[in-house]
């Protein structure tokens, strides 16, 4: 049987992973959005158990909420992206370091 | 949905309405002339919003409380229309002058500024993130609004990969708090706490959505995007950073402590507490080393913003409202100080390393002056209205048994005196330099002596903005 717990345990790793993801990569910014991406992903997984579970359709309506903000979220990051890299003509991680800090 | 409802959310309607209009009116023109009149015309528009809102009484909440409409939200809500509407204003000749007033500038601050309205009026998990990414999103854009730039495209990204983490967090502790309150709204999840502590479940959700909130006031250890988004960001961009946005992250914050976890101060007091003590030194010693003036200030604003957070930690209606009145005082300070920063430069380029300020109040006296009393009052040296902020929030930290903390705060607010003093020093005895020009606009000009005066005519009574504060606190903590 699966129940409420195992969901939030794969959203917990999953959230987890997309943490670890922005930290610990050192590549490039696209994975740095897909990280972003994966927690926001984590939280609906999170939204939906509760809601089902619960009986409670909020939480469902929140996870559209979220979705739509993600989509948008993205495509600002994307759009900064873009205009970064026709300034320095890299989106590697370790080169957005213009500013120390 | 009623015609209540609607009644309640008309101010951020009609900003919100306003915006688009602008914005479908500069795309069929096409062209940035229109820039100017509609960043004119988006700070009028702001105040008249501002004054609407000062004008309303009671306490509604509209959409099933999901929108709350009380004396703590109009109060953020004046505060927030008002300073931006100033920042708007004060920069827009900069702006122009740096060829960066490109129409986007003031309907992107507008939505931020209904973002924000939403923020503070939150009563539901939902409302607040929406309010919120409303707010980011704006800002991630304006932060790189120079798009030619590195330093600016930087920020950009910078502000956005961070703040998206910060969402993040914050999100995934308002799913958990969905989960184990078995609602969104803040008046059921008060509920689950009734007897003075919150379950393990919702402990955790209060954890994350207290991270991902500190993120966005940017208490230290989640400070990290601040100076490098103060720096990369066009100084009039900075200085609607440094004001409007800080306001509203930190009255969400209240709210979101006193409405949905006020039934378990207990619990959270210390991580704020620690959060403050935390940002006070850090934000204190880490500007020391500067020289660029803008990243100063964002240590300065992280050091500010430990001090209101020893407000909020205090847990009172007291503490509440010295919050507030910190926020306040910290705006109209802000305001003037970024009014100089904007104006630096040298042979028409923009300067921001302190020492071109060298001899600077030797040949300008008033100016001089001006900058002098708003970093006096930065430092928190009587009489200045400054001072009398900082000792509200540490009386209401003394009072609520904090003593502890309101002694580390002394000690940072004299550490964090020689950063602001050291500026005088160069302003008055420095070396002969290469020099200075303060390109300045009236309404510049008016932003950095107007509150200079304010700061200092202050002290006679706040202006009355302390039974405003004390009625929002009142509203805030039942």
């Amino acid at each position: 049987m699966v129940g409420l717990e195992h969901y939030l345990a794969v959203a917990a790793a999953l959230f987890v992973i997309g943490i670890f993801g922005l930290f610990l990569n050192r590549k490039n910014v696209i994975i740095l959005l897909m990280s972003i991406e994966l927690m926001l992903l984590a939280v609906n997984i999170n939204l939906v158990a509760f809601s089902s579970f619960l009986g409670d359709l909020v939480g469902q309506v929140f996870t559209l909420f979220v979705l739509t903000v993600a989509a948008a979220e993205a495509s600002i990051g994307l759009a900064i992206l873009v205009s970064f890299f026709r300034n320095r003509g890299t989106i590697a991680v370790e080169d957005v370091n213009v500013m120390k800090g | 949905m009623s015609s209540v409802d609607i009644q309640t959310v008309l101010p951020e309607l009609a900003l919100a309405i306003y915006a688009m209009v602008a914005l479908l009116a500069a795309v069929y023109t096409g062209k940035d002339a229109l820039a100017k009149p509609i960043t004119w015309i988006t700070g009028a528009v702001m105040v008249a919003i501002a004054l609407m809102v000062a004008g309303g009484d009671g306490n509604t909440a509209s959409f099933n409380g999901m929108f709350l409409d009380d004396a703590y939200a109009r109060f953020a809500k004046v505060a927030i229309l008002l300073s931006a509407a100033t920042v708007l204003v004060m920069g827009e000749a900069t702006m122009s002058r740096r060829g960066l007033l490109r129409f986007e500038y003031p309907i992107l601050v507008a939505l931020g500024t209904v973002g924000m309205m939403m923020m503070v009026s939150a009563g539901d998990l939902m409302a607040l993130y929406m309010g919120l990414e409303l707010q980011s999103l704006s800002l991630y854009v304006v932060a790189s609004l120079n798009r030619d730039s590195v330093k600016s495209t930087e920020a950009g990204l910078k502000y956005f990969v961070l703040g998206a983490l910060s969402s993040g967090l914050l999100l995934y502790g308002a799913s958990l708090t969905y989960g184990y309150a078995g609602t969104t709204l803040f008046s059921g999840i008060i509920e689950a706490a009734n007897d003075g502590h919150v379950g393990l479940g919702l402990l955790v959700g209060l954890v994350f959505v207290t991270a991902g909130l500190a993120f966005k006031v940017s208490a230290v250890p989640f400070h990290m995007w601040t100076p490098d988004v103060y720096e990369g960001a066009p100084t009039p961009v900075t200085a609607f950073f440094a004001t409007a946005p800080k306001l509203a992250a930190m009255a969400l914050f209240g709210r979101v402590m006193f409405d949905a976890f006020g039934g378990a101060i207990g619990d959270w007091q210390q991580i704020i507490a620690l959060l403050a003590v935390l940002s006070m030194f850090l934000g204190a010693i880490a500007a020391i080393g500067q020289t660029n003036i803008k990243r100063l200030m964002a240590y300065s604003s992280i050091a500010h913003m430990g001090f209101a957070l020893m407000g909020l930690a205090a847990g009172t209606e007291y503490g509440v409202q010295a919050m507030l009145l910190y926020m306040a005082v910290y705006l109209t300070m802000n305001i003037g100080t970024f009014a100089f920063i904007m104006s630096m430069e040298r042979d028409g380029r923009p300067v921001a390393d302190i020492a071109a300020l060298n001899q600077f109040a030797v040949n300008d006296k008033l100016r001089g002056l001006a900058m002098l009393v708003l970093l006096f009052s930065l430092a928190g040296v009587p009489p200045m209205l400054g001072f009398f902020a900082k000792y509200g929030v540490l009386i209401a930290a003394v009072q609520s048994g904090l003593t502890w903390l309101a002694v580390a705060g002394v000690v940072a607010s004299v550490i964090g005196a020689f950063y602001y003093l050291r500026i005088v020093y160069f302003m008055y005895f420095g070396e002969e330099g290469e020099g200075l020009e303060l390109n300045m606009s009236p309404a510049a000009w008016v932003a950095l002596v107007g509150s200079a005066a304010i700061v200092v005519l202050g002290v006679v009574n706040f202006f009355g903005i302390e039974t405003a504060a004390a009625a929002a606190a009142e509203a805030l903590v039942k």
